[in-house]
């Protein structure tokens, strides 16, 4: 089977409907114009680029490109973890949090994935590594940064009722603990949601890319739904990782609240 | 019958201090706003970092765990804060005798927090301070929203406690009145320093 290829022409016949969305967005007062046609021309040349670099890495199956491409997509989601908190926390922290806890969780099942379920040859076939590492490290990176933007935003609101209960002799991590796990829930409801309406009420884009080019259904099906566990587990632990350590990393040995230990809201 | 030594106390607040608390004394602590009292005290419990040492019954600090270095030594916020949803599930035991003391009976342990009073909120922190047996008080203006019949049920309450205990109290307070009756010993403080001492 063949996929039909798309012309650019096809292309631009579905830009013109996010720019009548833009034009509509001025008199209803919206302010999203400006937003939405960069987001939209961003997708264009960033998805274009790695069309151009998937291209050559699957031409030169070369472990040294792969490891690159992939630090590059962990540096950038790091960063993007990073910037989506209004107070993170000072310093390397900030970054690395964020960094560590996707570097364990995506990478480690992304590896163990290609290793000891799909099994290619070599391990780190990028046909199939890069795509699974980029859906993986793309919904642990949205995963990550909804709890990491709620557990610090929680902590500094709600920063008398914890030193409240530090006073009262609790330990630091009862006098955090529901905003930890409210955390830690809020960064997993999605992918929990996606997978229980997944096939219902959405088809999962990766299952109809693969139907659109042309694989039977269930094995498209079969690769969504490793997909999803993989997603599912990565998000998980990845989430875990980044609230735990953010959360001690607010306290000192003392079992002080630090809030002198993340950025004020204004910088 | 406990003691707490503070020796060479200081940080960016306040300081450096030295005084000593034995027994059930009551020492009260005023000055003016900004003069440290607060941080004086959040210092003491180890809330916030300092320099110097603060001992109870030769017991350094640093000797104990923080929680259970609070559980000893228990500060009472001038702004008390609940995070369950009914007052019972704050509190670590119930003292029937310290409820009734102070206007209550065991029916409030059911009722919403978000329907108490500010004095109702006061009055009830200082109950789950006290339920913790501390053996050190640290009070920061313990009755500032109550009116004159429920701050004299307060100030009993704790001369009992401290009595009964042999806890030594920290006492702020801006009520000229309520330290000459509360106290047996004044410490002012200005810029997060010592003034004066003297017997009241």
């Amino acid at each position: 089977m063949n996929v039909i290829a798309l012309t650019p022409f096809d292309l631009s016949l579905a830009a013109v409907l996010v720019l009548i969305l833009a034009a509509l967005s001025r008199p209803m007062g919206l302010d999203i114009g400006r937003p939405l046609i960069i987001a939209a021309v961003r997708t264009a040349v960033q998805l274009l680029l790695i069309g151009v670099v998937l291209k050559a890495l699957f031409e030169h199956a070369k472990l040294g490109w792969v490891v690159l491409i992939a630090a590059v997509m962990l540096l950038i989601a790091s960063r993007e973890v990073m910037v989506r908190q209004k107070r993170r926390l000072r310093g390397w922290w900030g970054f690395g949090v964020g960094a560590g806890s996707m570097f364990i969780s995506t990478f480690g099942i992304t590896i163990l994935v290609l290793t000891v379920i799909i099994n290619t040859q070599p391990w780190y076939e990028p046909q199939y590594a890069i795509p699974l590492l980029g859906m993986v490290l793309g919904n642990a990176m949205n995963g990550v940064a909804v709890a990491l933007e709620r557990l610090t935003h929680g902590a500094w609101q709600q920063r008398t009722v914890i030193e409240a209960r530090l006073m009262l002799g609790e330990t630091w991590q009862q006098a955090i603990g529901e905003i930890r796990l409210e955390s830690v829930r809020s960064g997993l409801i999605p992918i929990i949601n996606a997978m229980a309406v997944a096939g219902v009420v959405s088809l999962p884009g990766m299952m109809t890319g693969q139907i659109l080019a042309g694989s039977p259904p269930l094995e498209a099906v079969k690769y969504q739904i490793l997909v999803m566990f993989m997603i599912g587990s990565s998000t998980g632990f990845g989430t875990l990782a980044a609230v735990w350590l953010t959360s001690r990393r607010l306290f000192d040995s003392r079992e002080r609240l630090r809030l002198d230990r993340m950025k004020s809201a204004d910088n | 019958m406990s003691r707490l030594r503070v020796i060479e106390l200081a940080n960016a607040f306040i300081g450096p201090l030295n005084f000593e608390a034995r027994g059930a004394e009551c020492i009260c602590i005023s000055g003016p706003s900004g003069s440290g009292k607060t941080s004086l005290l959040r210092a003491i419990a180890d809330l916030d970092e300092h320099e110097g040492n603060v001992s109870l019954d030769g017991i350094e600090c640093n000797g104990l765990r923080a929680p259970d270095w609070r559980r000893r030594v228990g500060l009472l916020p001038a702004e008390s804060d609940w995070w369950y949803e009914h007052v019972g599930e704050h509190f670590a035991a119930v003292s029937e005798d310290g409820l009734k003391q102070l206007g209550f009976d065991s029916s409030m342990l059911g009722r919403k927090v978000l329907r108490l009073s500010s004095g109702e909120r006061q009055r009830l922190a200082l109950l789950r301070l006290l339920a913790n047996e501390p053996q050190v008080l640290l009070l920061d203006e313990p009755t500032a929203s109550l009116d004159p019949k429920n701050t004299r049920r307060a100030e009993q309450l704790i001369a009992k406690y401290r009595r009964k205990h042999g806890a030594p109290v920290l006492w702020v307070s801006h009520d000229p009145r309520q330290i000459k009756r509360v106290c047996d010993r004044h410490l002012r403080l200005r810029a997060g320093r010592l003034q004066s001492a003297r017997r009241s």
